[in-house]
């Protein structure tokens, strides 16, 4: 089978009946099979897709098929799916099985999407590599001795190495947009608050979203539509009307644009990435679009700010795993409190404990405002400061990742230079902004690397409208 | 008195947290069910079992609940409010979490009145008033070797009533709940039922020497299980307090426990055990935001309230402050004798019925005057006959009113007009039945007039025996004595 890369290449050749769902869900299976060793899939649901498939193609046959027919799809582990494992990669949660499936989940079925399996990631999402996972690290498709970035590598790698046309992921901190970039993808994260949370296994409620690895923009704002607006089981969405983002033409005006000369000037920063930031540049303003740089004396400040607000939420968010109700529960716990400390030394790995411990301590009395009340300023000003820019600015343009994807094992002995990994993109999430990772260079090293776009708040039609001039400039 | 003096010698200083919990279908932040008891683990969800994934939802019903308690107790009302983890693992509590309020309570600086030791008004502060969730319940005394779980509790919603440290005494304390308990239950947001644990007292206490401006060291005793028990648990502590003080020793700040059996008050935990909750605003709610038309829209629907009534029997209707506090004691009494007083003229009347028949019936079947038969209008009609002469009161009251239970559809005239009932008032007759019990005792004649007074009973009875009761005793015991002063 020829590998699609749309899923407008695959409803025209269903048309056609040159392949029919079945024989497609069929190939993923087989290419899984083959690429087995690059540990994308926790799981893959082989007999259930196969039968899910055999139905959609009997909808087809009637007409009666929904818009994402033909749409196979893996979920990150992090994401619930009625009565099938989810483990958010950890040993935590060791044998638990969802009763309930994620309001995004239900929406893609709904419109005959296949669900093919759930997708390996750093444990709980903390992690920019993949290199945290219970089940062992994910390989990137385009060269198996680099990571393929994280948290939501395996999410990357299968659509990168041709496991399934798109998947889902969540992002944090960037675990959508950083893998995206390192397997030369299009990865997405909507406005805060414009996909529903619920079902997402939580790292920082105040600022995971769940998004898209695509290959096209039409596939990410085809999934957006679908999965985007009201849901009551979340309250912290927005009522905004989800516009139809399938129908996003190329932008037709002149944009203003905005970028931050101390990101694109700092010292790691990737000279290759640089460069091509500064062509692109170019080649938009001799398009006509405006352009304009921006002092920002807040880089240094961003990823601490976002260390300390996401491991204080992520402290509490994983209080549940106590190996009382579900998941692991320790051997060798002999009463209440060691049921406690056992369950959690043993179901955890390091970084989950590190972020637990640091989050612990920055909501401790005492410390509460010297960091947390801190952070939760520096995101407030973050937050004016940005939108400032973005009040007479279509959007903001800037690196993705400070460098390309990184050899396995060169970064895990180093935590604050794993953090650092998220310069670039933590700040969409400090904000709530949409951005989306576009594969825009090649480095000589002949691996991928994308630039974000950020666009203003519940402004993806636009953002999805300009990403295409960026693909085709 | 070496003892007494000791003791007078201190005056304590008693704040409460009352914990209330809502009679709500529906949990605080899940449409699990509220309700008290079932199957244990059948009123759970994702949701409340704290399930991966899952997110909290306000029941915004108790948002208004929340609003008419403030109302009711004088508070400010918060414009925003923010919902607030307080973070401790226990293993009731699923999520390691509570969700509650902490620094935006959505009820501010309230009071409530209520009667010191010697009977006057007394305003006891309110603090703040909260919305929060309950947790599960560890059941220790099932199984020999485990701890049973059940979470239907778990996520029901709750009130925390906090209030100043302004009760001085185990009395105040126990009128302060009693108080609290009245207006839950006339607001029909919470049952008031401490033994089922709907209504949970924990107690802060300290004593100083008297006039000290300084509060000594105090203790918290912890989930006391009636009104009764709170009373005696402060009693316990405030002697042990004292009598620690006064041998020398220094009070810890620690919780205690009350043991009901034995009265006393046991050390359960000190500070250094004490926890570290990290509150921080809630990111999986947005603020609740209380606009002054929400306000306006709740107190239109708010009910009366019992100190409401219980000045409007004193000034409107001259009751006493006795029968005023029996009438408004529980909201449908209360209820009851207000539609009661649509019928008839005098509310006096009225309330000597509801106290009178209306509640020894109640009490000797132990019937709940919701389930009483007989409606407020059919009782009016019952009043106006006596008033009007047509029955006497105790044929009212002992004949009339058993009928009406058995039938309480028919009118109380029908039934003394069917048992022959309606009373003689017309004088001419009653003169007859006068004359004829004179006449049988004429040494009783002579007794009276030499001044036994108290005689004219059994001519009384005799007239009452001849008319078949129905003769009405006022102008019969008029007739009587203008005979016989004759």
């Amino acid at each position: 089978m020829k590998q699609y890369r749309s899923l407008a290449e695959i409803q025209t050749d269903l048309q056609s009946h040159a392949i029919s769902v079945k024989q497609l869900v069929e190939a993923y299976l087989q290419r899984i099979e083959e690429k087995k060793h690059l540990n994308a899939f926790l799981e893959v649901f082989a007999s259930e897709a196969l039968k899910n498939a055999e139905q959609i193609d009997a909808k087809l046959a009637e007409n009666k098929a929904g818009r994402l027919a033909g749409t196979v799809i893996g979920l990150k582990d992090n994401i619930c799916y009625k009565g099938h494992k989810v483990s958010a990669s950890s040993k935590i949660l060791e044998g638990f099985e969802s009763l309930y499936s994620a309001t995004v989940v239900e929406r893609l079925i709904a419109q005959d999407a296949i669900i093919i399996g759930r997708l390996n990631c750093d444990e709980f999402a903390m992690g920019s590599s993949n290199e945290n996972s219970a089940f062992g690290n994910v390989l990137n498709p385009l060269n198996e001795k680099k990571v393929p970035g994280g948290s939501s590598g395996g999410s990357a790698t299968a659509v990168a190495g041709g496991l399934c046309l798109a998947t889902l992921g969540s992002d944090t901190g960037g675990s959508i947009r950083q893998p995206a970039s390192f397997c030369g993808l299009v990865g997405l994260k909507p406005t805060y608050g414009r996909v529903s949370r619920y079902g997402l296994i939580a790292y920082a409620s105040s600022f995971d979203q769940i998004g898209t690895f695509t290959y096209t923009i039409e596939d990410a704002s085809l999934l957006l539509e679908i999965m985007a607006g009201k849901d009551e089981y979340d309250s912290t969405l927005s009522s905004e009307e989800v516009p139809e983002y399938s129908k996003a033409l190329p932008f037709s005006k002149k944009a203003h644009i905005a970028y931050y000369k101390s990101y694109v000037e700092h010292e790691g920063l990737d000279p290759e990435i640089k460069k091509c930031f500064f062509e692109i540049i170019e080649k938009l303003k001799q398009q006509g679009h405006s352009v304009t740089a921006y002092d920002f004396p807040f880089l240094e400040y961003l990823v601490p700010a976002y260390y300390v607000l996401t491991t204080a939420e992520a402290s509490s968010n994983l209080a549940r795993y106590d190996g009382i109700h579900y998941g692991y529960r320790s051997k060798n716990a002999t009463d209440l409190n060691t049921t406690y400390t056992k369950s959690r030394s043993e179901g955890f790995g390091p970084e989950v404990k590190r972020r637990i411990m640091l989050g612990t301590y920055v909501l401790s009395a005492g410390y509460y405002d010297a960091y947390y009340t801190q952070a939760q300023k520096v995101r407030r000003i973050l937050r004016d400061k940005t939108n400032e820019v973005l009040s007479t600015n279509d959007f903001i343009l800037l690196p993705t990742t400070p460098h390309t994807a990184f050899d396995i094992g060169q970064q895990v002995a180093d935590p604050i230079k794993m953090y650092l990994e998220d310069i670039y993109t933590v700040q969409a999430n400090l904000t709530g902004l949409p951005a989306i990772s576009l594969p825009l260079g090649k480095h000589s090293n002949s691996m991928p690397f994308g630039l974000q776009l950020m666009g203003k708040s519940f402004c993806e039609t636009e953002m999805f409208s300009f990403a295409k001039n960026l693909l085709h400039l | 008195m070496e003892h007494t003096t000791m003791y007078e010698k201190y005056e304590p200083v008693i704040g409460l947290e009352v914990h209330a919990q809502m009679q709500t279908k529906s949990k605080m932040y899940s449409t699990d069910s509220a309700e008290y008891g079932g199957i244990p683990n059948s009123h759970i969800s994702p949701i409340s079992l704290g399930h991966p994934g899952t997110l909290p939802r306000i029941n915004k019903t108790v948002v208004e609940s929340a609003i008419k308690l403030g109302l009711a107790t004088h508070c400010t009302l918060t414009e925003e409010n923010i919902f607030a983890r307080k973070n401790y693992f226990y293993a009731d509590l699923p999520k390691g979490y509570q969700i509650t309020q902490d620094k935006t309570p959505i009820c501010r600086n309230g009071f409530i009145t209520i009667k010191d030791k010697s009977g006057q008004e007394k305003k006891i502060g309110i603090t703040r008033i909260h919305m929060e969730e309950d947790a599960g319940k560890s059941i220790h005394d099932l199984d020999p070797f485990d701890t049973l779980i059940d979470l239907n509790r778990a996520g029901v919603p709750l009130l925390e009533i906090v209030s100043e440290p302004d009760i001085q005494s185990p009395e105040e304390a126990y009128n302060y709940l009693t108080e609290i308990r009245k207006l839950v239950r006339y607001l029909e947001i919470c049952d008031g039922n401490m033994e089922e644990g709907s209504l949970r007292c924990d107690a802060n206490i300290s004593v100083m020497l008297k006039g000290s401006k300084q509060f000594g060291q105090r203790t918290e005793i912890k989930n006391i299980n009636s009104i009764r028990n709170v009373q005696r648990a402060i009693e316990y502590e405030i002697k042990r307090q004292i009598e620690a003080i006064e041998s020398g020793e220094t009070i810890t700040m620690e919780t205690r426990g009350f043991d009901a059996p034995s009265g006393k008050t046991i050390s359960m935990r000190t500070k250094e055990m004490a926890h570290d909750y990290r509150y921080f605003p809630e990111p999986d709610l947005l603020p609740v935001f209380v606009s002054e038309k929400t306000i306006s829209e709740i107190q239109k629907i708010m009910p009366p309230l019992p100190h409401q009534l219980f000045r409007k029997y004193i000034h409107e209707f001259e009751l006493s402050e006795y029968d005023a506090s029996i009438l408004t004691d529980s909201k449908p009494i209360a209820l009851y004798f207000e539609e009661l007083c649509t019928f008839v003229s005098n509310p006096k009347t009225a309330a000597n019925w509801v106290m009178g028949s209306i509640k020894s019936y109640l009490n000797e079947y132990a019937i709940e005057i919701e389930h009483f038969v007989i409606k407020p209008k059919t009782i009016g009609q019952l009043i106006l006959l006596v008033e009007e002469g047509k029955v006497s009161h105790s044929i009212a009251s002992q004949k009339i009113f058993p009928l009406l239970i058995s039938q309480p559809e028919k009118n109380p005239l029908q039934i003394a007009q069917e048992n022959n009932w309606i009373q003689e008032s017309n004088q001419d007759a009653l003169l007859d039945f006068v004359n004829k019990a004179i006449a049988m005792y004429p040494e009783k004649v002579a007794e009276y007039k030499s001044g036994k007074k108290g005689i004219i009973g059994l001519f009384m009875g005799e007239v009452m025996k001849l008319s078949k009761g129905k003769a009405d005793p006022k102008v019969a015991n008029h007739l009587i004595q203008e005979i016989l002063e004759k």
